[in-house]
């Protein structure tokens, strides 16, 4: 399992360094996409996969995060600024979005977070002074680093691609600390959790906080990518998305978010071909897929495996009853 | 007062109602250093009321839980479990898709350093000698890096015990341990409490229907009826208490 997890990465990451780079503006612009989304859903993925708190309002943390860094570009104030401000923003407010979850869990969790989404929503597209209202901010600046120009779509996608490279270690790390266990415990079983001593308060808070970072820093590399940002991008519409996408990929796989982005960024781009219908095909897909595989694509191997072991289990079943049947049978 | 004979656990007339039923009806006893104490009686007897006030899962009504000689009846599960109360379930309750060995580490991983400090920490949190201890004790060595859900009833039942004691508690609450489990492991769940209660001069309060088990297994017994203590004694006072035998043992 674990070799499984480093080969498929290194590929993965292989196949992001060299793909683009044979590709045109439009590829790489959705490339660029796709690893936003990985980086937003990793950080869903902690939150709903890993610490089993059900959130719908991820895209609220991910305009949180786009919005910080546009506002303060504007200001004059550096991306390299802008970018951890809105980190820390997230982490504080996903604190907050967190205590709902000690009252509340499931679906009725799911509509505090949703509540939650609506009202930043509501924010975004009402406060025009701050916001620029229903007309978005445009003309968001792509930053510099070290003095080189990251204007170009290949340069800027290397530089998302480094921020998941890195997001990603540092998940892996967290899940591989104390940490991870005490999330998988609180998502099992959260009253068994706390008679061993564990935390359930501050795990679930900081699934929220740390989730939200991710969805944070997501957004503002996405707002410097498309240079533009309305309130349209992060309404509920996109934390179901978002909430779609860890389910498919496979909530509490590590690389669930990598594969799940795939089918919410670059699936529909496949699809175009089916035209008016590209919705209606879309779904269907996204129906079969829950109806077979209600643990997302990446429970396959475990499911293969486990039919593996019960075919052999009833093969040695078999074997036993049939040393057994000539002692029988002779009296039969 | 000797430290070394303080009780280790004491309640105070304890008392808890739901309503008008009055669950536990003024409940005193004292279990002491390295003791396993014994708690019976028919259904609807308190026992399970008593238990969840000791866990911090209840507020009593009235009356007091001293550990350690130190007040600890409005203390919730995570205090009690952090001064030293470690206990299982009725149910099953191991972390399904968690390896054996990833359930007793997580069962102890919280009792060393901050929350901080583990986030930096090495996965097993420098538990895994501990955890392999009593892997090879409660005899599930074969099936350490299994995922716990794939386990036989049995098996996991061990490993739901053996969570219990990881953090290496002065008191561990057992509650029907061997509900659910089949005759032959009975006498080893026996076996094992036995030995963990010499060498860590652990003291337990198991509540137990298996009649057998709790009079071979406990120093002490107390018999509940109706929420009040009807007795508390050696398993051969109470096996020879009239008053027991007609209420409770049947003759």
């Amino acid at each position: 399992m674990k070799k499984a997890h480093v080969i498929l990465g290194i590929a993965a990451l292989a196949a992001m360094l060299v793909v683009p780079g044979l590709l045109k503006n439009y590829g790489i612009h959705l490339f660029t996409t796709w690893l936003v989304f990985i980086i937003a859903t990793m950080g869903l993925n902690l939150t709903v996969g890993y610490a089993g708190q059900k959130s719908l309002g991820h895209a609220a943390f991910f305009g949180i995060g786009a919005y910080t860094v546009a506002i303060l570009l504007k200001a004059g104030i550096s991306f390299w600024i802008g970018l951890p401000a809105a980190a820390l923003l997230c982490f504080g407010v996903g604190l907050l979005l967190g205590f709902p979850a000690l009252r509340v869990q499931t679906i009725y969790l799911a509509f505090a977070t949703l509540g939650f989404n609506t009202a930043l929503w509501l924010v975004m597209r009402n406060e025009e002074w701050l916001t620029g209202g229903t007309f978005g901010i445009n003309n968001i600046a792509r930053p510099g680093l070290f003095g080189f120009s990251l204007d170009g779509n290949l340069a800027y996608y290397y530089l998302v691609l480094a921020f998941a490279v890195v997001l990603g270690a540092l998940l892996w790390g967290l899940l591989r600390s104390p940490w991870g266990k005490a999330f998988t415990a609180l998502r099992d079983n959260p009253i068994r959790a706390e008679s061993l001593g564990v935390d359930i308060r501050s795990y679930t808070l900081m699934s929220f906080a740390i989730g939200a970072v991710y969805a944070g820093i997501a957004g503002g590399l996405y707002a410097s990518q498309v240079q533009f940002i309305d309130p349209a991008t992060f309404t509920v519409g996109s934390s179901i998305m978002m909430y779609l996408m860890v389910v498919v990929g496979g909530p509490g796989y590590f690389f669930g978010p990598l594969l799940g982005s795939a089918v919410g960024v670059i699936l529909p781009e496949w699809l175009r071909f089916a035209q008016a219908w590209y919705l209606f095909v879309f779904g269907a897909a996204v129906v079969l897929l829950m109806i077979w595989l209600p643990d997302g694509l990446l429970s396959v191997p475990e499911r293969l495996r486990a039919r593996r072991q019960s075919r052999e289990e009833s093969a040695a079943r078999a074997a036993r009853a049939a040393t057994h049947t000539p002692s029988n049978g002779g009296q039969a | 007062m000797n430290p070394m004979n303080q009780p280790l656990l004491q309640v105070r007339g304890l008392k808890k109602a739901y309503g008008a039923i009055q669950a536990v009806g003024g409940v005193s006893f004292d279990v002491r250093p390295g003791e396993i104490f014994g708690v019976i009686g028919p259904n609807g007897s308190g026992k399970t009321t008593l238990f969840n006030s000791m866990l911090g899962q209840i507020t009593p009504d009235e009356g007091q839980i001293l550990l350690h000689g130190q007040d600890v009846s409005r203390l919730g599960p995570l205090e009690l479990n952090r001064r030293g109360v470690g206990r299982t379930f009725q149910t099953l309750q191991v972390f399904g898709k968690m390896s054996v060995r990833d359930n007793l580490i997580v069962a102890a991983q919280e009792h060393r350093g901050s929350l901080l400090s583990r986030m930096f920490a090495p996965g097993d949190s420098g538990l895994g000698a501990r955890a392999d201890a009593l892997i090879d004790q409660f005899h599930i060595r074969h099936v350490a890096h299994k995922k716990a859900g794939e386990l036989s009833y049995g098996q996991q039942k061990l490993v739901d015990i053996a969570m219990a004691f990881m953090s290496e508690p002065d008191l561990v609450l057992l509650d029907e341990p061997c509900a659910g489990v089949n005759p032959s492991l009975v006498g080893g769940i026996s076996t094992l409490l036995k030995q963990l209660n010499q060498s860590r001069r652990g003291s337990f309060v198991v509540i137990e229907h298996n009649m057998d088990f709790v009079m071979d297994l406990c120093h002490r017994i107390m018999v509940m009826v109706e929420g009040q203590v009807m007795a508390i004694g050696t398993p051969a006072e109470i096996r020879a208490n009239k008053q027991v035998l007609d209420a409770y043992l049947g003759s």
